[in-house]
């Protein structure tokens, strides 16, 4: 029988809510002696049982077990907030587990980011030592490859110029050429290694690939983007709230989330909402109008049509209704709002008890990353249904502009405008 | 067939895991950092190592005239600039591995909360990369021996010379135990760190950076004897000068204090790298 090369036994992970201390000494000195001193005032069990419960935890994960054996590829698929990012840190050791234990054997390479410890001022090929270091190769296994991570980044004629001078493209394919050669067992990806233009892109999926088919060695990779994780994994873990809930062929995994996302999409059970409810929100799907599909993930610059299913109460208003879809980002800041509203269109509904309003948005302009909707009913300033971070989505941006592969956090805003150079 | 696994990730630290094996595994990163401090200096100032010797001799300037002309205190009878500089250049030495030790966690937040590897490496290239500063500055410091020397000065070097290596040891670890002891409570709580520039300051005066040992009050010297600095800086005089307090006792003493010192740093330090990045 082969033996896992990693055995994750029920590790959590658990934080207390807000910042663990105050931060200052006088405070936390503070603190303690309050709580010293309610405890003693505290008459009974019930009244001390009260104060420790306001120290609210939260676990980041619960109870996760798996196993990887030699040569696997395993993408790690979940939302947002699933405990992905919390469970590749304590995989590469950057913190420790609450509970529960890891064991290997194997070196492991982690890639949370790219280009770690680049120092500006050193040059491409000092920093090409110093950051294989930090990511645990030896001098003399950084010399061996050297000449292939030079000539995979494509930056030859400035490897003896300060880091400080390259650009933001050159300085993620070098940083990228050095992780991809890591002579590690096991090797850790996040998802920021999408970088740079779509032909280098694919270049690092193809390497990644070969790095656990034809070396036989073992990636762990976390991604937002399904295909990718398709392209490059062969088996898959699935994390919801930060439990495991279920592992096996990719495929399957990706089937199961997604499906999973459409419950999710039921706007019924949605708690997080106002108004009288003489309408309300039952479903919302988003469709790509060219096939018919419903998406999981949407395209910046294709158009994108908005599915939302009503349902309606005896007697509610039928005219005059405003119907409108407000986008925030992850921080929850509105980047843009569709409303009938804002484009003076009047609307009616059916008398029917449900029905179905269908928003068509050509070339969505949003730039790429987590989005999550506000939905809003209201006729004659009365509201009837408010729901708040409605659904979670993901926008990937690659068709706005031709030719051009958008990647996240690069100054390039919050949405893009339709421009053309005279 | 049955492989072992090499390495297992708990959810407790025990105090003695201090991982020397596996920081050994890591030596080229170590050397790589020193480098990197050394290249990064150099690139980013115009006069480069003279900076080095700047800071030493406005210093030396100073303390000759506010602690020679105006208080006018006991120099042993050596002349000041003698005096002066070999206590500048180990307390520089000292407060800059204390100091860098204090916020390693703050200054590498970056690296340590994306990438694992030993954390004390980090801590141990600080202290070896301000060493360079420290030998460059002994230089100057051999150069002004030497004036005297031409002047007439007479050769006081004895064979407690060879005591200098322990002495630059002792100081790289003091300054290094206390550093790590403080960043391990920083990561806590940040006022700390406040106090720290403050508390480095007002420890000059508690060792016998501008003074000798033996024209301080005998009530008091063992006090100022418990800074293993004291020590240091008595022996080195002795050593290079022929002046200053010399005993072996005092030297194991400063010896014992700087061990405890340095391993409470050691355990500390190893005890907070681990989860400090959920708390910082």
């Amino acid at each position: 029988m082969e033996q896992p090369i990693i055995k994750v036994n029920q590790i959590s992970k658990v934080y207390q809510k807000g910042a663990i201390g105050s931060g200052t000494f006088s405070r936390d000195l503070e603190n303690s002696v309050k709580s010293f001193y309610s405890r003693l005032t505290a008459r009974n069990k019930d009244e001390t049982g009260e104060l420790r419960k306001k120290k609210e935890s939260i676990w980041s994960l619960k109870d996760v077990s798996f196993e990887l054996y030699e040569g696997d590829a395993v993408g790690i698929i979940g939302r947002n907030g699933a405990g992905k990012s919390t469970l590749l840190k304590i995989l590469s050791r950057v913190t420790g587990p609450t509970y529960g234990s890891i064991e290997g054997r194997g070196r492991i390479a982690s890639l949370l980011e790219v280009g770690t410890g680049f120092h500006p001022e050193l040059s491409g090929r000092e920093n090409i030592f110093l950051n294989g270091a930090i990511l645990g190769m030896k001098s003399f296994e950084i010399r061996k490859n050297f000449d292939e991570i030079v000539d995979f980044s494509g930056v030859e004629d400035f490897i003896d110029t300060p880091v400080k001078r390259y650009s933001s493209g050159m300085y993620v394919r070098l940083a990228f050429a050095v992780a991809a050669h890591l002579e590690s067992e096991i090797l850790i990806i996040d998802e920021v290694l999408a970088v740079g233009d779509s032909a280098f892109q694919k270049k690092c999926l193809g390497k990644m690939g070969s790095i656990s088919k034809d070396q036989g060695r073992t990636v762990l990779f976390v991604s937002h983007n399904m295909q990718s994780i398709q392209n490059l994994c062969n088996k898959s873990l699935l994390l919801n709230n930060g439990e495991l809930i279920r592992q096996g062929k990719t495929a399957d995994i990706i089937q199961e989330y997604l499906n999973d996302q459409e419950t999710y999409t039921s706007l019924e059970l949605q708690k997080n909402r106002r108004g009288d409810g003489k309408i309300k929100f039952k479903n919302l799907r988003l469709i790509d109008p060219e096939t018919n599909q419903v998406l999981n993930q949407i395209t910046c610059g294709k158009n994108l049509l908005v599915e939302i299913d009503f349902i309606a109460k005896e007697g509610a208003p039928i005219k005059d209704l405003e119907i409108s879809i407000g986008f925030n980002d992850q921080f929850g800041t509105r980047q843009t709002l569709i409303s009938n509203e804002l484009s003076g269109q009047i609307l009616s509904r059916p008398n029917t008890e449900n029905w179905t309003q269908r928003i068509l948005v050509n070339k969505l302009s949003l730039a790429l990353g987590n989005y999550s909707l506000n939905l809003f009913v209201s006729s004659k300033g009365c509201i009837h249904d408010w729901v708040m971070d409605a659904m979670p989505f993901y926008v990937e941006g690659d068709a706005y502009f031709e030719n051009i592969t958008m990647t996240l956090g690069s100054g390039k805003g919050n949405f893009y405008l339709d421009f053309n150079y005279l | 067939m049955m492989l072992r696994y090499t390495w297992k990730i708990v959810s407790w630290n025990s105090w003695y895991s201090l991982k020397i094996k596996e920081a050994w595994e890591y030596k080229d990163l170590f050397f790589l950092l020193l480098r990197r401090d050394f290249i990064a200096f150099y690139k980013q100032t115009i006069l480069g190592p003279l900076w080095f010797f700047v800071q030493p001799i406005i210093t030396l300037f100073v303390y000759t005239f506010v602690f020679g002309k105006i208080a006018a205190v006991s120099t042993d009878g050596l002349p000041r600039p003698l005096f002066y500089l070999p206590g500048i250049i180990c307390w520089n030495y000292f407060a800059e591995c204390l100091l860098k030790n204090s916020t390693v966690f703050r200054d590498n937040f970056n690296l340590f909360s994306k990438v694992y590897f030993p954390r004390i490496i980090l801590p141990m290239s600080i202290v070896f990369s301000s060493m360079v500063r420290f030998f460059i500055q002994m230089s100057l410091f051999v150069v002004v021996l030497l004036f005297y020397y031409s002047k007439g000065l007479k050769p006081e070097i004895n064979s407690s010379v060879a005591l200098l290596p322990l002495l630059l040891i002792l100081m790289a670890a003091f300054g290094q135990g206390l550093g790590l002891i403080v960043s391990a409570l920083t990561t806590k709580y940040r006022d700390l760190s406040l106090l720290v520039n403050f508390g480095v300051q007002l420890l000059l005066f508690s060792t016998t950076v501008v003074y000798p040992l033996n024209a301080a009050p005998i009530a008091i010297r063992p006090y100022i004897g418990l800074n293993p600095m004291t020590t240091i800086l008595e022996t080195f005089r002795h050593a290079i000068l022929g002046q200053g307090s010399f005993s072996v006792a005092a030297l194991v003493q400063a010896t014992i204090i700087t061990i405890c010192i340095f391993f409470t740093g050691l355990v500390l330090f190893s005890k907070v790298e681990r989860n400090f990045v959920d708390t910082i």
